[in-house]
């Protein structure tokens, strides 16, 4: 009997976020003079309109989400406010692509394997000028990694234009990876690749890790409160922040790599339309649990590949869809606080424990 | 001798709007509020500058600009201050949607070959002898108005936080709400206050770089300008006089890359555009002294941060 309820209570904030921001786009689209029903039909064909579309449009583009939506949501819970999954996700993408480029395909899939780690840890590294930065210098993580998305955007305009242009040195572009160590397809026919069971795998990697292994405990503790982690805990606080942190890099530096062995087969400037960011709302969505944020990249996920079909066929600009994701983010946030009054409310009249969602969607950041 | 006077005036020009910016901003986190929201603000203030600009000419088109910037910032003090929300996550949420409105509304207006559109702009102000003086005359004493503007909110802004008794609020509520309060503040007035007065610069900011520079509006225009404030703000120390150094170090890393091209210096265009970034995370890192971030920025007033 307990636990309807709690998973309905779980749900309900998520769906009320959804909907008002499809009441918004409704509108917006309305206001604009656009057509609402071939609007919102021409996004709804873009995401579930069949198998193919579903499997190569919104499944493809939730996957990235879904890694970068992981790195937020590691990030977050260890209490870093990494804003920089969009700069990591290039880091990883461009090293990648850079070992792809190099090996021999003769390799295979162990060359595939190579590229991803090598991704990874490049994501981990870029992440971890973050972090040094923080520990070391005491710089704000969001100024240094929003600094870092944008340096990390402009070096892949070099690369692209220089060591890693394809070989007639006319496109901004790498060359393309040899099909030997691109990704496996996972049904023929759409553009399903390999890469989605890995975000899946991830995501249920870092749930257990964070719910069952001591590390996992470190890392929550240290994110709802650093002081009482360090003191009564014994925790190594900054030394936990600091793998949090680079953890959370690595996992978007993986998401890049897959994307370019698995999606693009080359790195390019515009790889990521702003995955890093819309990740921030993925991750707030399934309200930083790992488990969730599949369901959530799914629907961001949907969202974009909707997104694409609208403009193509109904001629609304994908811009659209931004504001919509800015209002999911915003209504969470607002919902929260709505939720806290809530939760005390029903405390009154059914006399059960408050509603502890505050501290638990937004941990606190660790002030000095 | 030339090419450096040319160098300077392109310094000022490019960081005129970036001032603008910095300096709402520093308001805004002297009272405990960092709005990463700012890159909304200033693109929002774009598009508000350009529209009205072909109604009711450039002067006051930035007017207009300035209060959709303080408007975008109103729905960031909603949530981030009165519904005590993470402010870094809210001003993430405010820079999406103004990029994504800003985008949507240009082709709404204008149509898909909205490029040819052109705003009237501003034509520089000359002040008289002193624009005749050699190599800074026309960088600091030739320019459109709110390049004086901008320089005229230091010294007045740091009047304001340092010699007011509002000023004192703001300073009191960024360093500890809690005691502010006792005091008899109201801190999130006092931030939300901070947190308009920021969006209201950051506006003006993006109506000075239609209405003074580029002359038309083109879809994420602002480039991370709202980024590089916020990290002036961080190198300025958050003093309005440090603001002002930072924003034209800002403005000569920028300007470099045409003073290179002049002197025909072959290097990516891609480095000039990383490099004033790469400079000021070397800079955060390194300019540490007596002055350090307001105690409370960030905090969220009302929840588990302060209660």
């Amino acid at each position: 009997m307990a636990r309807l309820p709690r998973v309905i209570r779980a749900l309900f904030e998520p769906m009320l976020a959804i909907t008002l921001s499809l009441i918004v786009l409704t509108a917006l689209l309305a206001v604009s003079g656009y057509s609402v029903s071939a609007a919102l039909t021409a996004l709804w064909h873009g995401a579930f309109g069949s198998w193919s579309v579903i499997a190569s449009g919104t499944l493809v583009r939730a996957t990235p989400l879904l890694f970068a939506g992981l790195a937020v949501t590691v990030a977050f819970r260890a209490g870093i406010l990494n804003i920089g999954a969009e700069g990591q996700l290039l880091a990883g993408a461009a090293a990648a692509t850079a070992v792809s480029v190099t090996i021999s395909p003769t390799l295979g899939i162990a060359g595939v394997a190579l590229a991803l780690v090598v991704g990874g840890a490049a994501g981990g590294m870029w992440a971890g000028i973050a972090a040094v930065l923080r520990q070391r210098f005491g710089v704000l993580e969001v100024i240094s990694t929003i600094m870092l998305n944008v340096i990390m955007l402009h070096l892949t305009g070099l690369l692209v234009r220089g060591p890693l242009q394809e070989g007639t040195g006319t496109f901004p572009q790498s060359a393309l990876i040899d099909p030997a160590l691109r990704l496996p397809r996972i049904f023929p026919g759409t553009r399903l690749h390999v890469g989605v069971a890995l975000a899946v795998l991830s995501a249920l990697g870092l749930a257990w890790v964070l719910r069952h292994t001591a590390q996992g405990f470190r890392l929550r503790m240290t994110g709802a409160n650093p002081r009482a982690a360090a003191s009564a805990g014994g925790i190594g606080v900054a030394r936990v922040a600091m793998s949090a942190f680079i953890a959370s890099g690595a996992i978007a530096g993986l998401g890049g790599a897959v994307e370019v062995t698995g999606v693009t087969f080359a790195l390019y400037e515009n790889l990521s339309p702003g995955y890093g960011y819309t990740a921030i709302a993925v991750a707030l969505l399934a309200r930083l649990n790992p488990m969730a944020a599949i369901g959530s990249a799914v629907v961001f996920g949907a969202l974009e590949a909707g997104a694409a079909a609208m403009q193509r066929e109904a001629e609304v600009p994908a811009g659209m869809v931004g504001v919509a994701e800015a209002c999911v983010i915003l209504v969470l946030l607002a919902s929260e606080w709505i939720g806290a009054r809530a939760g005390r409310w029903s405390t009154l009249f059914r006399g059960g424990p408050p509603s502890k969602h505050v501290s638990e969607l937004s941990p606190t950041s660790d002030q000095p | 001798m030339s090419a450096l006077a040319d160098f300077l005036d392109a310094s000022v020009r490019s960081a005129t709007p970036l001032l603008l910016a910095a300096i709402g901003e520093t308001v805004s986190e002297r009272s405990g509020v960092i709005n990463v929201g700012l890159e909304g603000t200033i693109i929002v203030g774009c598009l508000a500058g350009l529209a009205a600009a072909t109604i009711v000419g450039p002067t006051a088109a930035l007017a207009a600009a300035g209060i959709a910037g303080l408007l975008l910032a109103l729905i960031f003090a909603i949530i981030a201050i009165w519904l005590g929300a993470e402010q870094i996550i809210a001003g993430t949420a405010i820079t999406m949607m103004g990029l994504g409105l800003t985008g949507t509304l240009y082709r709404v207006l204008y149509g898909d070959a909205g490029a040819a559109l052109s705003a009237p702009t501003m034509a520089p102000i000359g002040v008289p002898l002193l624009q005749d003086l050699p190599l800074i005359g026309g960088a600091f004493f030739r320019q459109p108005l709110p390049t004086y503007l901008a320089i005229a909110l230091v010294p007045a802004v740091w009047w304001w936080l340092n010699r007011t008794h509002s000023g004192l609020a703001i300073r009191a509520t960024g360093e500890n709400p809690a005691a502010a309060r006792a005091s008899g503040i109201s801190p999130r007035r006092v931030q939300t206050a901070g947190a308009l007065f920021g969006g209201l610069c950051g506006g003006l900011a993006g109506g000075t770089l239609v209405l003074a520079q580029v002359g038309t509006f083109a879809e994420g225009m602002s480039a991370g300008r709202g980024f590089i404030a916020i990290a002036i703000v961080a190198l300025g120390r958050w003093s309005p006089v440090g603001a002002a150094i930072a924003a034209l170090f800002f403005g000569m890393a920028s300007a470099l890359q045409f003073l290179f091209q002049s002197l025909e210096l072959k290097l990516p265009y891609q480095v000039f555009l990383a490099l004033p970034y790469a400079l000021t995370l070397l800079a955060l890192a390194f300019a540490r002294g007596r002055y350090r971030a307001p105690a409370a920025l960030g905090a969220r007033i009302g929840t588990a941060d302060i209660t």
